[in-house]
């Protein structure tokens, strides 16, 4: 595989399309309220074009990150905006603040856990479509600007394509307002392959 | 003073030059490294906002842009072509951080080092000065490049603005 193609963008939509469902179903059950998502939507940017996903480079996001390891290897993030990131930790921890410029470390440490929850059973979907293993590390989590929190992923997808690919999702909970996050899940090149061989691909 | 409607806009993987009086930004740089390349003499000011340190490691690589190696190589000769001359031209760098603390040694999270690494390497064989540097740490950078005077902005979320 020289690329990634069109072939390649729809097998990921499809990925993320049953990728993001478990992980909805995981984070409702967690937080014990109803959640409803949005088809996910794929979107494949040039590099130059990643920071209007969010609605400018500058914008301040939360990224939670975590690295892939067993038959499939590589890096999967899950971005949300702080308002959303409030929202989340509001329903995880029965809070009702509107702070979202301060998180505290518990505050931080509960966005973790879910981003360890939506990356796992992302995951997990993955895995047992294709049958292959697929285990997320612990994941990690850093507040800054959207390029250069972005810049981790578009680096990995740079290595095989000149672009990067979103999986859009907008997930909506009775209690509160919906909120909107990004999936990038990004294969490293032989675990694309071994990917797509197992979905009888090549 | 040049505003900031009138930048020339750098993205990802992405390189520009101007001379005086304009000026070049590149927003949010994370691991990427921000290459700034300067002559004095003729004030003509470089860009680039590179992804990956070498070219010849990938396969998908025909944006000079999106490398150090090629990027300097390619933003050296344009700048020649505007009337600069290579051994009036410094060079400041900006970027390469990691984004996100692992504690591994993980080669695709330090490719912040590796591109600034890169950059050192590239320029000292071109024997270009890094004059200046605001490199590594873990946390992103916008920066703005004066051609009137070379002068290398640094702005951060919650790190504070400098120049260099």
């Amino acid at each position: 595989m020289k690329s990634l193609n069109q072939i390649h963008i729809d097998i990921l939509r499809e990925i993320g399309n049953i990728g993001v469902g478990n992980a909805i179903s995981s984070l409702s059950a967690l937080l014990n309220a109803e959640m409803k998502m949005t088809v996910p939507e794929v979107k494949f940017l040039e590099f130059k074009e990643v920071g209007t996903i969010l609605g400018g480079d500058e914008v301040l996001v939360f990224g939670i990150l975590v690295q892939i390891s067993g038959d499939i290897n590589g890096m999967m993030m899950f971005l949300v905006k702080p308002e959303s990131a409030r929202a989340l930790i509001n329903s995880l921890m029965g809070g009702d603040s509107d702070d979202i410029h301060n998180f505290n470390e518990m505050e931080q440490s509960a966005l973790q856990e879910i981003g360890n929850i939506l990356c796992s059973s992302y995951l997990g979907a993955l895995s047992g479509f294709i049958n292959k293993t697929a285990k997320p590390t612990p994941p990690v989590v850093a507040l800054d600007m959207a390029t250069a929190i972005l810049s981790v992923p578009a680096i990995e997808f740079g290595k095989m394509a000149d672009g990067v690919l979103f999986i859009d999702t907008v997930i909506d909970t009775p209690s509160c307002a919906s909120i909107s996050g990004f999936f990038l899940l990004v294969p490293d090149m032989d675990s694309f392959n071994i990917i797509l061989t197992s979905l009888g691909v090549m | 003073m040049v505003n900031k409607r009138n930048m020339t806009m750098v993205g990802m993987a992405d390189m520009n030059l101007v001379k005086d009086p304009g000026a070049l930004t590149t927003l949010g740089l994370g691991s990427c490294v921000g290459i700034a390349l300067y002559d004095p003499g003729s004030k003509i000011a470089a860009l680039a906002h590179c992804m990956l340190p070498e070219a010849a490691q990938i396969q998908k690589n025909s944006n000079a842009a999106k490398f150090v190696d090629t990027a300097i190589v390619q933003l050296v000769k344009d700048m020649e072509k505007l009337g600069a001359l290579r051994r009036r031209i410094v060079a400041k760098l900006a970027g390469g951080a990691q984004m996100f603390a692992f504690d591994s040694s993980n080669e695709s999270l330090r490719i912040g080092d590796r591109n600034v690494d890169a950059a050192m390497r590239v320029l000292k064989q071109m024997g270009i000065p890094v004059v200046s540097s605001d490199v590594r740490e873990n946390y992103g950078r916008t920066v703005e490049l004066f051609a009137a005077d070379g002068s290398l902005v640094i702005k951060t979320i919650g790190k504070g603005v400098k120049t260099i």
